[in-house]
């Protein structure tokens, strides 16, 4: 099990590092908001398979507060970008 | 004899879940558009993410562990539906235009490719 856990995270890695480069080089701000969203949620998978690679089982209560943070952090930034004019840039 | 059954459920579904997970990376970076992408992203939220977690949560058993994994499923679940929605509404209203087929080109396309077999027929 421990093999097949370490290669789905890399999987997931190469994933996140991708997004990256969405990040980095958007089309626009949306797009941005997308990709860091999707990075979140890779990097959160990430982290609860580490729980079962290290036995460290207070991962799961940092995983959880990613996630929290992830939603309530998405939220604010399309909050502020609704009133923006600078979209299609 | 569980514990086969039980590591075999984990694999089928963390399998599954990181294809999606893949699938929608994939669609963020080919899709030409924001409401497409989303389309994609959205989609690797809530089955990617779920999929993976629901595989560990039978990988775990039954424990307070197993518990919280089930808590964190039912938030990416409602997360991924919120954002979604107020990406898509944010990006409508601050006036994103959202990406088309260029008609004209296409139906000059189709023209030149009848036109093609028409001299091959003849």
């Amino acid at each position: 099990m421990t093999p097949f856990i370490v290669g789905v995270s890399l999987i997931l890695l190469l994933g996140a590092f991708i997004c990256l480069y969405r990040v980095l080089f958007g089309r626009n701000l949306f797009e941005r908001i997308i990709a860091v969203n999707l990075m979140g949620t890779n990097i959160l998978v990430v982290l609860i398979l580490m729980t079962y690679y290290f036995k460290q089982i207070f991962y799961l209560d940092v995983a959880f507060a990613y996630a929290l943070l992830n939603f309530v952090a998405i939220i604010a930034v399309t909050r502020c970008a609704e009133t923006r004019s600078r979209a299609n840039d | 004899m569980i514990e086969i059954f039980t590591n075999s459920m984990a694999v089928l579904f963390l399998s599954v879940g990181a294809f999606f997970l893949s699938l929608g990376v994939i669609g963020i970076i080919r899709l030409p558009d924001i409401f497409s992408q989303l389309h994609a992203s959205t989609k690797c939220d809530i089955l990617g993410a779920g999929l993976c977690l629901i595989g560990l949560i039978f990988y775990e058993g039954v424990s307070f562990n197993a518990l919280k994994m089930i808590a964190i499923t039912f938030l990416m679940v409602a997360s991924g539906l919120v954002i979604g929605h107020a990406v898509a509404r944010s990006a409508r209203r601050a006036g994103v235009i959202p990406w088309q087929i260029d008609r004209e080109e296409i139906i000059r396309l189709e023209k030149e490719k009848l036109l093609e077999e028409f001299i091959k027929e003849k």
